[in-house]
């Protein structure tokens, strides 16, 4: 198996890295624990946002096959139904592929690009089937073409909140409403007009005080909520109960630092970037040596945004390994760097920017 | 075995979950049953006063002038293929890309590339003067099944409310992945601000 | 409206506003506590008994109360069932395979025993 670069997550940053590492000649394997590549990206049948060389307007699924495309071009190894168990020291990648016996894989350099895993919210009821992950909804139909259910309220009112409660709608389940916590919806204004005037509401101010039902979702009680002093009291009295038999939870995105915490990577907590992201510097480079990661992983942002992390992370390792010279190397650097930080103006892109920086300073 | 004291276990804390349940939830147990959730917040919804505010919202003198672009868009995200998209430079983002699109009305030919290729879905075209009765207005439509040419439908305002009846005159749609189907309907001149969707 | 099209008489999206429309996908049988039933290849078996209506997937040790899909990516393992004799598979991962047999799982699941 190629080991110059062992990447961990075939998802958009992880695929990127991979295109660009082996355009160079780095020899790359992709280990991944699904049994597609693509990560997130085949489950988005909407536009990205940006500009053209972000791939604005084009459809998440659309850039997927894009990168496949691009990928079986070049000497990857992609390996699926693979998880890695952990790496053990001097790099060392310790796997399983499906019921294979556990394999390792002594790595030069390894990518971390394992993307997020989904925030629950725990309220009365929860354990109800019908009580699931707005991206568990998400690929259910978008990738199993499986109505997740036909009448679903959505808590959250954040981008994946809107973003599948419109999905829902094109599959064919009518969304009761969208609940969000905080005073304003947390998403793009854009995304909440188009399912507003698809007769969709919103509720801000309002949560979910419980899921009820005998044997899975039969309705939900919600209340709206006052914020003393940032605290979170449902208002008494305020209860109203709707029938619905999909709660979908859009309550965030934290980065899925399993293998981060196992390896003892130096980690921060910065909630801008949804929970605890490791410490790396400018090239992407962790506390740990030759050990990079990109995208999700390194702070919650978006698709475009992993794909530019993916796309420097490569081009890093390239370098490092000997197989493109500095100038053209720091000539891509401030390319992409441009391009970061054209994704992260504006007042939803600034949050995460300080976030970012934040990072570098540690 | 140990089900015997298991089973006992699990009774005490069914027995305890149900006593919590009543203590703690009666207002639940006893909440206004619902059929619909109300729909007068104001998240995601853009006012009249405030479009007229943006660079991309035509002034009432330009819907004289025939079919022209509408475009709905006033939160600073980084975007911009209605500025690449547009084939008569009527729309112009600039730098940074977080600009919002300013429409520059007398280029504008009503030729709906930036309805179909708008990520947000927020571009509209409007012909408020039609005919003598009717407003022509475009719109982004990204459900299945797609209406045909003379379907009757009610039209809804920015709110998802029924504002009016309404006839679907054209349908295009392209074979580009990217592009969003784009829908015209014939609606009583008066609504020609209002009317954003539609059902049948 | 008329999106009901949308649903074939077991909740499947059959047409879709921007995917493909779905056509030639081999069949499979499945048994479900006893019954026949059909499933897709390529699909996990949690998806294929949701596309049924089956949402109850198991139910828990102590309170036994009903547990169905939560992450769908194998991340939660609340989503398990007994699957061809073995208990505490993961069927949001688990692909269907012809002749496969899945039985709701009672608590914890016994190994080594039918």
């Amino acid at each position: 198996m190629n080991n110059e670069l062992v990447i961990i997550g075939a998802g958009p940053a992880g695929l990127t890295a991979a295109r660009e590492a082996a355009s160079h000649g780095v020899k790359v394997s992709v280990l991944d624990e699904n049994d597609r590549p693509g990560g997130q990206l085949f489950t988005q049948t909407h536009k990205f946002f940006g500009s053209k060389e972000h791939m604005a307007s084009v459809r998440g699924f659309q850039i997927g096959e894009q990168l496949l495309e691009d990928l079986s071009k070049l000497d990857v190894e992609i390996s699926l139904n693979t998880t890695v168990l952990g790496v053990l020291p001097d790099k060392k990648v310790m796997f399983v592929k499906g019921e294979d016996k556990i394999k390792t894989i002594n790595a030069k350099t390894i990518l971390l690009a394992t993307g997020a895993l989904e925030k629950p919210l725990m309220f009365k009821g929860w354990t109800l089937p019908g009580v699931m992950g707005a991206g568990a909804a998400q690929t259910m139909m978008n990738i199993y073409r499986v109505l997740p259910g036909k009448k679903a309220l959505m808590l959250g009112s954040g981008n994946v909140g809107l973003i599948v409660s419109y999905q829902l709608k094109q599959a064919g389940c009518e969304v009761v409403g969208v609940l969000e916590v905080l005073p304003k919806i947390s998403g793009y204004k854009v995304h909440a007009s188009k399912i507003r005037r698809a007769g969709i509401p919103i509720l801000t101010s309002y949560t979910i005080k419980q899921a009820k039902g005998k044997e899975f979702v039969e309705s939900a009680v919600i209340a709206s909520v006052e914020m003393p002093a940032g605290a979170c009291r449902p208002i008494q009295g305020s209860e109203m109960e709707i029938g619905c038999d999909l709660i979908c939870i859009a309550a965030g995105l934290q980065p899925f630092s399993e293998l981060c915490w196992q390896l003892n990577l130096k980690m921060q907590y910065i909630s801008a970037l949804g929970g605890f992201v490791p410490v790396h510097d400018k090239y992407l480079q962790t506390s740990v040596p030759d050990i990079y990661i990109a995208g999700d992983l390194a702070g919650i942002e978006e698709a475009s945004t992993a794909m530019e992390e993916g796309r420097l992370a490569g081009k890093v390792v390239a370098w490092r390994l000997g197989y493109l010279d500095k100038k053209e190397f720091n000539f891509h650097f401030d390319e992409i760097n441009i391009r970061l930080s054209e994704l992260r103006l504006g007042s939803f892109g600034i949050e995460r920017e300080k976030g970012k920086k934040l990072l570098l300073d540690y | 075995m140990a089900l015997k004291g298991k089973r006992a276990k699990s009774s005490f804390w069914i027995i305890k979950k149900a006593l919590v349940e009543i203590l703690f939830n009666i207002r639940a147990v006893m909440a206004n049953k619902i059929k619909k959730i109300p729909n007068n917040d104001n998240a995601g919804i853009l006012t009249l006063d405030r479009l007229k505010e943006t660079p991309g919202f035509p002034s009432d003198a330009d819907y004289d002038k025939g079919l022209i672009a509408v475009i709905e868009c006033d939160e600073d995200i980084p975007c911009n293929p209605c500025e690449d998209i547009c084939p008569h430079l009527a729309i112009k983002v600039g730098s940074p890309i977080t600009n919002l699109p300013r429409l520059d009305s007398s280029k504008c030919t009503g030729c709906l590339k930036c309805l179909a290729i708008c990520p947000g879905l927020c571009i509209f075209a409007i012909n408020k003067n039609y005919d003598d009765k009717n407003a022509l207005v475009y719109l982004p439509y990204e459900y299945s099944p797609l209406p045909v040419k003379g379907n009757k439908i009610r039209a809804l305002d920015r709110r998802g409310e029924f504002v009016c009846d309404g006839i679907i005159h054209k349908i295009l749609k392209s074979s580009k992945k990217q592009n969003s189907p784009i829908i015209g309907i014939l609606v009583p001149k008066e609504y020609f601000n209002t009317v954003r969707h539609f059902e049948f | 409206m008329n999106l009901k099209k949308n649903m074939a008489n077991n909740s499947r999206i059959t047409t879709h506003p921007i995917l493909e429309d779905l056509k030639d996908r081999k069949k499979v049988r499945i048994c479900v506590d006893g019954k026949d039933i059909e499933a897709f290849e390529g699909e996990p078996i949690a998806a294929a008994l949701f596309a049924h209506g089956i949402k109850v997937l198991r139910h828990s040790p102590v309170l036994n109360e009903p547990r169905g899909i939560f992450c769908n990516r194998g991340r939660c393992t609340d989503c398990i069932m007994k699957v061809n004799g073995r208990p505490n598979v993961r069927t949001c991962v688990t692909m269907v395979t012809d002749g496969m047999v899945i039985e709701t799982l009672q608590g914890l699941g016994k190994w080594g025993t039918k």
